[in-house]
């Protein structure tokens, strides 16, 4: 027995390692957020030598970027590996330089931003300057997600080769595009970047501050739909078999997949609604395209509610809700998913309403928008993570969850969801009432305006301390199925499709139409701003440093 | 494909809903002239205070209860920071920032856009209600960010 489970262990070390550091960076980003609720809620100050800022740049680094990524790359490498078998030599040798890459790159980030020497948020908008290794930093986590896309299409090529006139298993299709959507949203990122570094260095005099801004949110929404997309490969293909179902439709999936894929670059252009430079005709046609994002969501709760009906129904369920009731609401590996899918309602509402221009202008930089992402990541990209950690991590260490686990996890569940609806409900509000994102506590010397939003921001500051006790928990919950629970076999969930379904035609599998589809509509929605940002350009301007 | 018939009725209202959604936009935009400040000018960012109307920052009356302000923003106040006009006033706010990118919002009210150094932004506010509003800084822009504000106070 010792031995299986040393083998266990040695076999799966690669997605294992990648858990175990994406847990390190939520138990950290999450303490920092708690840092942060309690100021804004005005219950401390923070001092002087670790402010605000620091705590909120490295919060949003380690969350949005380092926890997601590993997590990403941990869950995408066992699934391929599951599906399309073991690993090739040159496979995981581009997967562990792609963690050393995300190590060093991390170091320098982190290191710089603790330093004082990078507090610029996530977002790090020219011309604020921060030390040039925070950027190196960035070039080594952007060459960390290129690696590990690099390998799985590698192992998908490869299969496609010993399976020839096969379509790519589910799960890997997910895979494929997922890292498809990811390099071609961190291009644009990644010519910012290495404009910023010569300017950092002192080698250039002066930055284009639109265009790197520009640049920038070409890459931070596709970076959130892209954990989007991981999600949704988790409930198209994991949740059938979890509460007994079979997928609803294999082409449906690949075809939401493909779209997403093609459609998500030119979405990040609705962050600058608001921005200077851009007519209000080129913003116009940008609410087309954010707004077609939303298309494939559609698809997507309709595949959710048939899948869900459908098993219901064969459990038994009558009437016209009944099937609703039969589901397995006390699985802890279902209610997470089921709770992550419902806030995606929520979120995905207020998504489509906050990217129509005028209802933009309202909202815009408040705290509305925050509240948006911790519906969106923090609850329906998060909640789905933690319901693959009940069984995939067990699968992965050759353990088995224990009753008492699975208790703490449904309290873990419910500790979150209430965290979540508390501080983002909140948030949305106060935004509304126009309290601002990224700052400080502050009454704005007593302005009535200001301190009508305490009550909501005490409320942030109450939901944000019960996120903390759920970070905890899932933290201790990860550890143990990790290293600590009895030993045994847990399946991997991936599910199949329904007896009855139509034969998935070949066109999906063509994926050098849909880059060149992608190409396409990226070029739309950007070659004119671009062009213009860089021919009617302003005198450049010079770095700042303001904190 | 073959798709559901339901499936064919659910996209068919979910995209109405986004087509509606967007004839609606459209129509406030570009009819009812309500589309989001997006004012095309540069200047050059290390030379604001030499370039007019920069130079000279204040509240200008235009016409019959229109007015200008010209404002700068700085790491981490407005100038003028102390605006009063009149009720019913209709003022286009005139901007460009010294240093790094600022943004701009007076809550209870739509105004609300980004101040990009190199970049003068426009936007138009009337102000109906005789109040204090506040103007605040809403876009990270350094430690002091959180005190940047202004006042506009509206006289009966």
């Amino acid at each position: 027995m010792a031995n299986t489970m040393q083998s266990h262990m040695k076999k799966n070390t690669l997605p294992l390692v990648h858990f175990f550091l994406a847990f390190i960076m939520l138990l950290i980003g999450g303490t920092l957020g708690l840092l942060q609720g309690l100021n804004r809620g005005g219950v401390f100050e923070l001092p002087a030598s670790f402010n605000y800022y620091e705590v909120l740049t490295l919060h949003g680094i380690l969350l949005i970027l380092a926890f997601t990524t590993l997590f990403t790359n941990g869950y995408m490498y066992a699934a391929v590996r599951h599906t399309l078998g073991e690993l090739s030599k040159t496979v995981k040798i581009l997967a562990w330089s792609s963690l050393a890459s995300f190590l060093i790159g991390s170091v320098l980030v982190v290191w710089m931003v603790l330093a004082g020497e990078a507090t610029v948020m996530y977002t790090f908008y020219p011309p604020m300057q921060a030390s040039p290794w925070f950027y190196i930093g960035l070039v080594f986590v952007v060459l960390c997600i290129w690696l590990a896309g690099l390998g799985i299409f590698i192992s998908a090529f490869q299969w496609k080769r010993r399976n020839r006139g096969q379509h790519l298993p589910i799960l890997a299709f997910f895979a494929v595009g997922i890292y498809t959507l990811v390099i071609f949203g961190s291009i644009g990122v990644t010519v910012e970047v290495l404009m910023l570094i010569p300017w950092a260095f002192g080698w250039t005099e002066t930055i284009n501050v639109m265009l790197s801004r520009t640049l920038f949110w070409s890459f931070g929404h596709t970076l959130v739909n892209v954990w989007y997309l991981v999600a949704i490969s988790v409930w198209y293909t994991i949740l059938p078999k979890i509460i007994g179902g079979r997928i609803f439709s294999d082409t449906l999936a690949r075809l939401v997949v493909i779209l997403i894929v093609i459609l998500n670059v030119p979405g990040g252009f609705h962050h600058q609604i608001v921005d200077p430079a851009f007519s209000e005709g080129l913003k116009f046609m940008h609410v087309f395209m954010s707004l077609s994002i939303a298309f494939p969501s559609l698809m997507t709760a309709f595949a959710m509610f048939a899948v869900l009906e459908r098993t219901g129904r064969k459990r038994g369920g009558r009437g016209l809700l009944g099937w609703l009731w039969v589901l397995p609401w006390g699985d802890v590996r279902f209610l997470t998913i089921m709770i992550a899918m419902i806030s995606f309602i929520i979120g995905g509402a207020g998504g489509i309403a906050q990217t129509n221009n005028q209802l933009n202008q309202v909202v815009h930089n408040s705290l509305w928008v925050v509240g948006h992402f911790h519906i969106t990541v923090g609850v329906t990209v998060v909640m789905t993570f933690f319901g693959l950690v009940y069984w995939l991590i067990p699968h992965l260490s050759g353990r088995v969850m224990t009753p008492f686990i699975h208790h703490l996890g449904m309290f873990q569940t419910a500790v979150w969801t209430i965290g979540m609806a508390l501080m983002a409900l909140s948030m949305h509000a106060a935004g509304l009432f126009g309290a601002p994102r990224r700052t400080s506590y502050t009454t704005y010397g007593d302005s009535a305006t200001a301190l009508g939003w305490e009550p909501y921001l005490s409320f942030l500051a109450t939901g944000g301390t019960l996120l903390f006790f759920g970070v905890i928990l899932i933290v201790y919950i990860v550890a143990h199925l990790m290293f600590f629970a009895p030993k045994g076999d847990t399946p991997f969930m991936d599910s199949r499709v329904e007896d009855n379904a139509h034969p998935t035609p070949k066109w999906t599998e063509n994926w050098g139409l849909w880059v060149i589809v992608a190409i396409l509509i990226i070029s739309m929605g950007y070659v004119v701003p671009l062009v213009d940002l860089i021919e009617n350009a302003p005198p450049g301007s010079p770095p700042h440093r303001t904190w | 494909m073959k798709m559901h018939r339901f499936e064919e009725i659910w996209l068919i209202f979910g995209v109405a809903v986004l087509v509606i959604s967007m004839a609606i936009t459209g129509y406030q935009a570009f009819a009812q002239g309500m589309g989001p400040p997006s004012h095309k000018e540069t200047i050059d960012p290390t030379q604001v205070e030499n370039t007019a109307p920069f130079d000279n920052p204040g509240v200008y009356q235009t016409g019959e209860n229109e007015y200008e302000v010209v404002m700068t923003l700085q790491a981490f106040s407005f100038e003028p920071s102390e605006i009063t006009v009149p009720k019913g006033a209709e003022v286009t706010f005139i901007m460009t920032s010294k240093d790094v990118i600022h943004g701009v919002n007076a809550p209870h009210t739509n105004l609300n856009t980004m101040v990009v150094p190199g970049q003068v932004q426009r936007i138009t506010q009337t102000f109906n209600e005789s109040e204090e509003f506040l103007l605040i800084c809403n876009e990270y822009c350094g430690t002091g960010h959180q005190m940047m504000s202004a006042t506009i106070t509206v006289e009966e």
